[in-house]
């Protein structure tokens, strides 16, 4: 019962339909690349959820730092005047 | 879920092992206002998130009881699907026991996000020392049960899981949208069969009520035992992991198919079913927790026959994986 110990995770991501982005649907496990895209369909495209799918190697996806998240997102925090709803002089103006 | 095993980049894996000294760390410290800052907040916990021991124990063993479950009880109904009575039938059954084999992969890897890997979790399933809900270790004697195993132990499940899509742990909250969507079909398709064979010939009719009257009581048993017995709910709602107790569900359930049963045409083999204006309580019988205990620790009618077969199914798809990983291997070398 050690074999797939060796059996790599993919994350699969899953396009829903023409001109949307590929999205995060799971992961699991393959032996390679080509047996995750056909385990991928078997596993989530049942119904027809997808017309493409994405597989990556988990271990080949670079992460942020979960403990410095505060830190590493700070910067765009207090910065409302990057949003349009920060400018409310012009409210009742049209088309603008 | 990108989750697990990833890199990161350029940060020190802080804090590893630390939970192991008696004293908290300042990490942990940190970690835990943390955690309850978003417990509080009815926010959710991702996997790479500071969680108590007790948290991601609770849950690793939940999820993969829940995992092992799908499993097995794809048995049950794969049981029926050489002897379904039609090819639609044969298809629909077909279409649900794979079903089954999906919500258990997306449940294995919700699991192993919280840091125990799948083979892990399948040995303890294979070894016998994992549990997994009683109620497939009942048999399906005839077709009938196929509709009373997806009207009423399917909308069991689906009562307990739809609140689980709310569960603290993002991983395990997004499996299970994924799983109730499915479910619905489930539960549906189990009420036409049933439906069906009660307005069929007088025997059609008596081996429908006969499956509904075996499947009632282990199905009202699948919300687990009575909340004074059962310990470990408070801590899982407290952790918003579980969101109604045991009775609730069990209660809201009984009052659905109270009312489905009718439709059917059917009784539900219950005499002293009534509904309690006063408490607001549905008051069924006294459920027989003494063959739950025995049923769910390893001696119910089926628990032997799964599991070998369960070991069985394992063993001889050995061959084929490791021809995918020979040619997986093979692979890589002509690439090199």
């Amino acid at each position: 019962m050690t074999e797939n110990n060796s059996w790599p995770l993919f994350e699969v991501f899953v396009r829903s339909s023409r001109g949307l982005s590929h999205v995060h649907a799971g992961s699991l496990h393959a032996p390679d690349a080509e047996m995750a895209v056909r385990n991928a369909r078997d596993l989530y495209t049942r119904r027809n959820e997808g017309v493409s799918l994405w597989v990556v190697k988990s271990a080949d996806i670079i992460t942020s730092d979960p403990d410095s998240k505060d830190q590493f997102f700070e910067s765009p925090k207090g910065k409302d005047y990057r949003h349009a709803t920060y400018y409310t002089k012009s409210e009742g103006v049209k088309h603008l | 879920m990108a989750e697990h095993h990833t890199k990161q980049a350029a940060a020190p894996a802080e804090g590893k092992g630390a939970h192991l000294s008696a004293v908290p760390s300042d990490a942990e410290r940190a970690g835990q206002a943390h955690f309850d800052e978003i417990i509080a907040k009815d926010s959710r916990i991702e996997p790479r998130d500071w969680m108590p021991e007790g948290y991601r124990k609770t849950l690793t063993r939940q999820i993969s009881q829940h995992a092992h479950s799908e499993i097995i009880g794809m048995q049950p109904e794969a049981n029926w699907i050489t002897r379904a009575p039609s090819l639609k039938r044969k298809a629909i059954l077909m279409a649900k026991v794979q079903d089954e084999a999906g919500h258990g992969l997306y449940l294995y890897s919700a699991a192993e996000t919280l840091g125990t890997p799948r083979d892990e979790l399948n040995d303890q399933l294979l070894s016998g020392r994992a549990k997994y809900s009683s109620i497939f270790n009942y048999p399906a004697r005839t077709w009938a049960d196929m509709g009373a195993i997806g009207w009423l132990v399917d909308g069991a499940a689906i009562a307990n899981q739809v609140p689980l899509c709310r569960a603290s742990y993002g991983p395990y909250g997004r499996a299970m949208v994924r799983v109730c969507k499915e479910e619905s079909f489930h539960q549906r398709q189990g009420f036409e069969i049933l439906l069906e064979l009660a307005n069929g010939s007088d025997q059609q009719k008596q081996m429908a009520q006969d499956a509904v009257d075996r499947f009632y009581e282990p199905s009202l048993m699948m919300f687990g035992p009575p909340d004074g017995d059962s310990p470990n709910s408070q801590q899982s709602m407290a952790w918003n992991i579980k969101r109604f107790t045991n009775d609730d569900l069990r209660q809201r359930f009984v009052g659905m198919i109270v009312e489905q049963v009718k439709v059917l045409g059917l009784t539900l083999p219950d005499p002293e079913l009534r509904f309690d204006e006063e408490s607001g309580q549905w008051i069924h019988k006294e459920l027989n927790w003494d063959e739950f205990k025995a049923v769910i620790s390893g001696n119910g009618p089926c628990n032997v026959q799964r599991l070998a077969r369960r070991r069985e199914a394992h063993e001889n798809g050995a061959w084929v994986r490791e021809a995918a990983a020979a040619y997986a291997a093979q692979q890589a070398e002509k690439v090199a």
